[in-house]
C-alpha cells in the first residue's frame, strides 16, 4: 500500500479506538453519575450541579492530560529507540525522566509562582534536568560513536538511581511542608490540570513532537548506522541533536505535569511496530495517539480498579511494563555475548 | 578521458581521540584516479587504509592534506547528500537496528534525490523496483532482511545503492561473508553492472583473485600509502606482494583460463 494512504488508515482507525476509549473513561468513575447525565453535561443541558462539576472540571480535563502525556511518553520512545538504535530505551529506563524529576523538585523548593508561570518554570526546570541526565548518559554509554546495548542499558538505571536518591536528599532535608505533594506527584499521577497550564503542555507536547515527527524518514535512515546514514546523505550530527532535545522536551514536560510514568515509552512503539513495521513516518503519529489511548486506559482502571480510592497510574504502567520489559528481554533481544 | 574521481596528494590522520589503536594510523600522500567507466580494485593487508580511502571519498572525513576532485567539483564543497546523488557504498554486512523490508531498505537510496520530502515519490518507487530487478530481488521486497541469506542481504545492499542512481558505485568486501555460490552471483552481477549499465566502480577486497578477476585495474595499498597501481598482472607480483604482506606468496597462471592466482606458498612440514 502506498505510505500515504497507509497513515491515513492508521490515524483513523487508532482516532476511532481513541474516541471510544476516551467516551468510556467520561462515563466511568467514583462519583455515580449517569450516561444520561454525562450526555447532557456535554450538550450543555444541565450546566450546573455536582454532574457538571465531575464531568467538565475532574473528568474530562483528566482524559485531556491523559491523552496528552500518553501521546508524549510514546513519541519519546519512539525517539529515542531511533537515536539509540534500541528497541529496548524509554525515557524511565534511559534516567532522562529521573533527571526531569530532579529538575521539578528543584523548582519546588526555589518556589515558581503559580498558574501559567508555574507551568512555564516547572517545564522549564524538568526540561534542563532532562537535557542533563540524557548528556551524561550518552557520555559514560557512548564508546567510539556507538552506544552498546549493555552499557546504554546499565547507565540509564545507574543515571535514573542517581537523581532519584538526589530527589531523596533534597526532600529529607528540606521542610516537608514547602514541597508541597512531590511524594504523592513523584509516583505519577494524573491530576485534573487547570485549562491554561493544559494549554502550555499541550503547545510543548507540539513542539517535541514536530522536531521528532519533521525527521522521521532521517531517522529510518539512521537505523543503518550512523556512517551509512551520512552517506545516503542525512546530516546525522544535526539530526541527532534535534531529536535529543525534542524527546528530552516531550518527556520533560510530561515529568512536569504528571510526575514520572514509566514504561509507556517502551509498551506502545513495541506493539504499534508490531502492527506497522519500523518506518518511524507511521509510527510517531501513531504513537501520538496509541499512547494517549494506553495511558487513558491505565489511569481509568487506576481510578476505578480500588475506588473510592485511587492508585497512581504510574504503579499500573509499571505493573504491565516491567514484566513486558523482562519478557523483550529474554525473548527478542537476546544479546549475544 | 576527464577522470571521474581524482585524489591529489590525499593525506589523513585519525584525530587524537580515535588513536587508542595500538599504533597511530595514518594515510599519506595517495593520488590516483577513476576514469568514468573504470573498474578499480582496491587491495592491501589490514589497517592498510582501505577503509580510510572509501570514508574520505564519502566525506565521512576530511583529508588533512591533499584534495578529492568528484567531476570538476571538490568533494569538501559538497553537502552530504549532494554528494550521495554522486557516490553510493555498499558497506560490509552490519544489519539494521530494525525489521525493514527489503523495499523499504532500497526506498532508502532515494532519500538524497529528495531530502526535504517526508514521503517518497511514485518515481522513486519506479527507480527502487528497477533497482531491485536489476539484482534480482524483487521478489524479496516484502520480505524482513535478517530473514533472508547473506547472498540476498547482499543483493539487497546493492540494490539500495543503485537506486542512488550513482555515478561512482562503492563496495566494501562485497563477498566477506558469503559462500563461493553467492561470491560467484555478486562477482557476476558486479560485472554485468559495470559493462552493460557502464557503472564505475571502485571495488574493494580482501580477496586478490576475486579482485583480479573483476578489476581493470588494481590499486595496492599498504601502510597508508600505495605500493603499486596498474593492470592486474603488475600488481600481482610475488615479490611485491611477499614483501607488502609479509608472508610467502606465490602467483601463477591458472593452466585452463590463463588467470593469475594467488596463494600463500605455504611452506611444508610446519
Amino acid at each position: 500500500m502506498i505510505a500515504p494512504r497507509r497513515l491515513a488508515l492508521t490515524l483513523s482507525v487508532l482516532g476511532a479506538v481513541l474516541l471510544t476509549v476516551a467516551a468510556g473513561a467520561l462515563l466511568v468513575g467514583s462519583a455515580p453519575v449517569s450516561p444520561r447525565a454525562v450526555l447532557g453535561v456535554l450538550v450543555g443541558e444541565r450546566g450546573e450541579g455536582i454532574e457538571a462539576v465531575v464531568v467538565l472540571n475532574l473528568r474530562l480535563p483528566r482524559i485531556a492530560v491523559a491523552l496528552l502525556a500518553g501521546g508524549a511518553l510514546a513519541v519519546a520512545g519512539v525517539a529515542f529507540q531511533a537515536l539509540t538504535r534500541n528497541p529496548l530505551a524509554d525515557p524511565a529506563i534511559l534516567g532522562v525522566a529521573s533527571g526531569a524529576a530532579f529538575g521539578v523538585v528543584l523548582a519546588q523548593l526555589f518556589g515558581v509562582g503559580s498558574g501559567v508561570v508555574a507551568a512555564l518554570g516547572l517545564s522549564a526546570f524538568a526540561f534542563a534536568g532532562a537535557l542533563v541526565a540524557a548528556g551524561i548518559v550518552y557520555l559514560i554509554a557512548a564508546t567510539d560513536g556507538r552506544l552498546p546495548i549493555q552499557t546504554l542499558l546499565l547507565t540509564g538505571v545507574i543515571v535514573g538511581l542517581f537523581f532519584s536518591s538526589a530527589i531523596t536528599v533534597v526532600i529529607s532535608v528540606v521542610d516537608f511542608d514547602r514541597l508541597g505533594g512531590v511524594i504523592h506527584w513523584l509516583l505519577g499521577n494524573l491530576g485534573p490540570v487547570p485549562a491554561g497550564s493544559l494549554a502550555v503542555f499541550g503547545a510543548l507536547m507540539a513542539v517535541g513532537t514536530w522536531l521528532v515527527l519533521g525527521r522521521a524518514r532521517q531517522l529510518n535512515l539512521l537505523a543503518l548506522g550512523e556512517e551509512s546514514a551520512l552517506q545516503l546523505g542525512v546530516e546525522t550530527e544535526r539530526l541527532k541533536r534535534r531529536i535529543f532535545v525534542g524527546a528530552s522536551l516531550l518527556t520533560s514536560s510530561v515529568v512536569a505535569f504528571t510526575g514520572p510514568i514509566g514504561f509507556v515509552g517502551l509498551i506502545v512503539p513495541h506493539l504499534l511496530r508490531g502492527f506497522l513495521g519500523p518506518d518511524n513516518r507511521l509510527l510517531i503519529p501513531a504513537a501520538v495517539l496509541g499512547g494517549g489511548v494506553f495511558l487513558l486506559l491505565a489511569d481509568t482502571l487506576a481510578r476505578t480498579v480500588v475506588a473510592p480510592a485511587e492508585l497512581s497510574v504510574g504503579v499500573i504502567t509499571a505493573f504491565c511494563g516491567a514484566p513486558f520489559f523482562v519478557y523483550l528481554l529474554r525473548s527478542r533481544y537476546r544479546v549475544i555475548p | 578521458m576527464t577522470p571521474l574521481v581524482e585524489l591529489r596528494g590525499v593525506g589523513f590522520v585519525y584525530p587524537a581521540p580515535e588513536r587508542r589503536q595500538a599504533r597511530p594510523f595514518r594515510l599519506a600522500d595517495v593520488s590516483f584516479a577513476i576514469a568514468p567507466g573504470e573498474l578499480l580494485g582496491v587491495v592491501g593487508p589490514n589497517s592498510a587504509g582501505k577503509t580510510t580511502v572509501i570514508r574520505l571519498l564519502t566525506k565521512v572525513l576530511e583529508p588533512t592534506t591533499g584534495e578529492i576532485v568528484l567531476d570538476g567539483q571538490p568533494v569538501g564543497c559538497l553537502t552530504h547528500w549532494e554528494l550521495a546523488r554522486q557516490v553510493a557504498v555498499v558497506p560490509q554486512e552490519v544489519p539494521p537496528a530494525f525489521p525493514f523490508t527489503v523495499e523499504q531498505l532500497v526506498l532508502m537510496g532515494r532519500y538524497p534525490h529528495a531530502p526535504g520530502r517526508f514521503f517518497e515519490r511514485p518515481e522513486d518507487l519506479a527507480v527502487a523496483r528497477e533497482a531491485m530487478a536489476a539484482t534480482g530481488v524483487q521478489e524479496l521486497a516484502p520480505c524482513v532482511l535478517e530473514s533472508l541469506s547473506g547472498g540476498e542481504r547482499q543483493r539487497a545492499m546493492l540494490a539500495r545503492a543503485l537506486a542512488q542512481q550513482p555515478r561512482l558505485l562503492i563496495l566494501d568486501e562485497p563477498t566477506a561473508h558469503l559462500d563461493l555460490r553467492y561470491q560467484a552471483e555478486v562477482a557476476g552481477l558486479l560485472r554485468r553492472l559495470n559493462r552493460e549499465q557502464g557503472v564505475t566502480i571502485l571495488l574493494v577486497s580482501h580477496d586478490l583473485n576475486l579482485a583480479a578477476e573483476l578489476s581493470d585495474r588494481l590499486l595496492l595499498l599498504a601502510g597508508g600509502r600505495i605500493a603499486r597501481v596498474g593492470p592486474p598482472a603488475q600488481v600481482l607480483d610475488e615479490s611485491l606482494l611477499t614483501a607488502v604482506y609479509g608472508c610467502p606468496v606465490s602467483v601463477e597462471r591458472s593452466r585452463g583460463h590463463g588467470r593469475l592466482v594467488v596463494q600463500v606458498a605455504w611452506s611444508e612440514g610446519r
